[in-house]
């Protein structure tokens, strides 16, 4: 044990009790107020009214889509980056751009979905009308995985990095095929990096609201932009609350079946 | 290692192109005099010479980065503070228990984050503006420094204290000459980490902030919700090298710490 120094600590609590605990029984009790601060189970009915539970189901269908892609296509990079000469340099590559500020990497999609913008363009040279792909689901999934992805390959990338390679050469001398070698010994052995990263994309991707905003138009509605319309539009602290509570308890949920306490996510986050 | 088959060559090209792509599009058509990202007119550096000539815009980067060397100032003190106190702890529950609970504003949604400490300041009367951003970037920092910080101290032999001690070092001393020097790229880690945090947040500070304050997410936000504007494309020209250099930076302090800690301890 290096010193005693519970002194050191009590910044560290307070810091605790007011901004853990303390915000999470706010958000609870608030839950339970309506818009005149009476108690009340109002929002909770509300929020198990058809409109709020297919908005639920809706932000858990998106969120299932980007995480699936996005682990579709980060699973193979990080594999195939594992096995360039210079992985750790270009890993750091593959990370910089998950470092520039998120709201311009999103701006930029503004720009390369728009009607008369480089996508449509090229579409055009094959004989197709300019379309309009912002505002659509297809932008809105394509904008989030893009930005999902590096946080993907993160915790992969590391996880495959560990793998012994002679248990992958113990499986090809056995006699298993490339795609059984894959299925029964490199992912199994690598599944600690895909429930990281399945963490953090799949619950940020819950409560998106600034890509669904400036990408989706108004059309896709996630838990998180309907916290962000009760708070900052509607001014409904009691509604809003009332989904951050679910929000919290999706949070929990993913995490119990993940199996993790989130310490795999250091480091990375995702706005 | 063999080299690698051409398909695995193709897709991790393509797969740097896609995720620079966007980011280099920005930069492109910062030169453009025509005020469009679709169609390239002239080399210009007109939306560069705007963004210096904006006052406002220069305010709100300067409070920006105020807010993110203040935050990162303060978090490490408590963040390292707060991980040197819990590894007094002994009793294993406990511990457990502090570290879940640091763990919590980690993998908190930043909505849920921003909406309870916005219902935290209204309540406490902390006036939204600076005070509240400042106060909710250290606080969403703390965790990251904790994690960063421990792993320093839980490798660290505590022969070196118990040594130090012995040689009649203070209490004092073993703290500032012993274990700081020791956990050090722990704590320069969590510096940038929180560094970075409080500049890329936009969620925590869009709720936190109030009418008078903005910081650079935020403003660029706003006017990214009224429509393309080549403003914002300089300021990403802006954003791109200032990250470059902070990355590069952060990998060379992190290299160095490693190899004075090889020279040092082992």
């Amino acid at each position: 044990m290096p010193i005693r120094s519970r002194g050191s600590l009590i910044p560290y609590v307070v810091w605790i009790v007011l901004f853990v605990i303390a915000p999470i029984a706010l958000v609870v009790y608030y839950s339970l107020l309506d818009l005149h601060g009476q108690f009340t189970w109002h929002n909770y009915r509300a929020f198990f009214s058809a409109a709020y539970l297919k908005m639920t189901l809706t932000s858990f269908w998106y969120a299932f889509l980007i995480t699936f892609f996005t682990l579709l296509i980060a699973y193979p990079t990080a594999y195939l980056l594992t096995k360039t000469k210079h992985k750790r340099l270009w890993l750091v590559f593959i990370i910089i751009p998950s470092w520039i500020n998120l709201l311009l990497k999103t701006y930029a999609f503004i720009g390369i979905f728009a009607m008369y913008g480089p996508v449509s363009a090229v579409l055009g040279v094959f004989g197709m009308e300019p379309v309009q792909i912002l505002f659509t689901d297809f932008s809105f999934i394509f904008v989030a995985v893009y930005i999902f992805i590096p946080f993907m390959i993160l915790p992969i990338f590391n996880a495959l990095d560990k793998l012994d390679p002679t248990l992958v050469d113990a499986a090809r001398d056995l006699g298993a095929s490339g795609w059984t070698t894959f299925r029964r010994v490199i992912f199994p052995l690598t599944i600690e990096g895909v429930k990281s990263g399945i963490q953090v994309t799949f619950i940020p991707a819950l409560s998106l609201f600034m890509i669904t905003r400036l990408i989706a138009g108004n059309q896709v509605i996630t838990l998180g932009t309907a916290i962000e319309q009760q708070f900052l539009v509607a001014q409904n602290w009691g509604m809003g609350s009332t989904i951050a509570v679910f929000l919290i308890l999706f949070m929990v949920l993913v995490m119990v079946v993940t199996g993790s306490n989130g310490s795999g996510m250091r480091g990375d986050r995702v706005k | 290692m063999s080299k690698a088959p051409l398909s695995a060559r193709i897709y991790l090209f393509v797969m740097f192109v896609v995720l620079y792509a966007p980011i280099f599009y920005l930069i492109f058509y910062s030169f453009n005099s025509g005020g469009t990202m679709n169609s390239f007119e002239s080399f210009t550096l007109e939306h560069y010479a705007a963004v210096f000539e904006d006052t406002r815009l220069l305010v709100i980067v300067i409070n920006t980065v105020i807010i993110a060397l203040l935050s990162g100032l303060i978090s490490t003190i408590i963040g390292t503070l707060g991980a040197i106190g819990i590894v007094s702890i002994r009793n294993r529950k406990l511990r457990s228990t502090i570290l879940s609970l640091n763990n919590v504003l980690i993998v908190s949604p930043d909505v849920v984050i921003g909406a309870s400490f916005l219902i935290l300041f209204t309540l406490i009367g902390v006036q939204l503006g600076f005070a509240s951003v400042l106060i909710s970037h250290v606080a969403f920092s703390i965790p990251i420094v904790v994690l960063m910080v421990l792993p320093k101290l839980l490798e660290m032999n505590p022969n070196l204290i118990d040594a130090a001690l012995d040689l009649g070092a203070s209490r004092r001393d073993v703290l500032t000459r012993v274990v700081i020097p020791y956990i050090q790229p722990g704590i320069f880690a969590g510096f940038f980490l929180a560094l970075t945090y409080s500049l890329d947040d936009f969620a925590v500070t869009f709720f936190v902030t109030g009418n008078g304050f903005s910081t650079l997410s935020v403003e660029i936000y706003s006017m990214a919700r009224v429509g393309i504007s080549l403003t914002i494309n300089a300021i990403s020209g802006l954003v791109f090298v200032v990250t470059v250099l902070i990355v590069l930076g952060y990998y060379f302090f992190a290299n160095r710490a490693k190899t004075n800690g090889v020279g040092v301890f082992r």
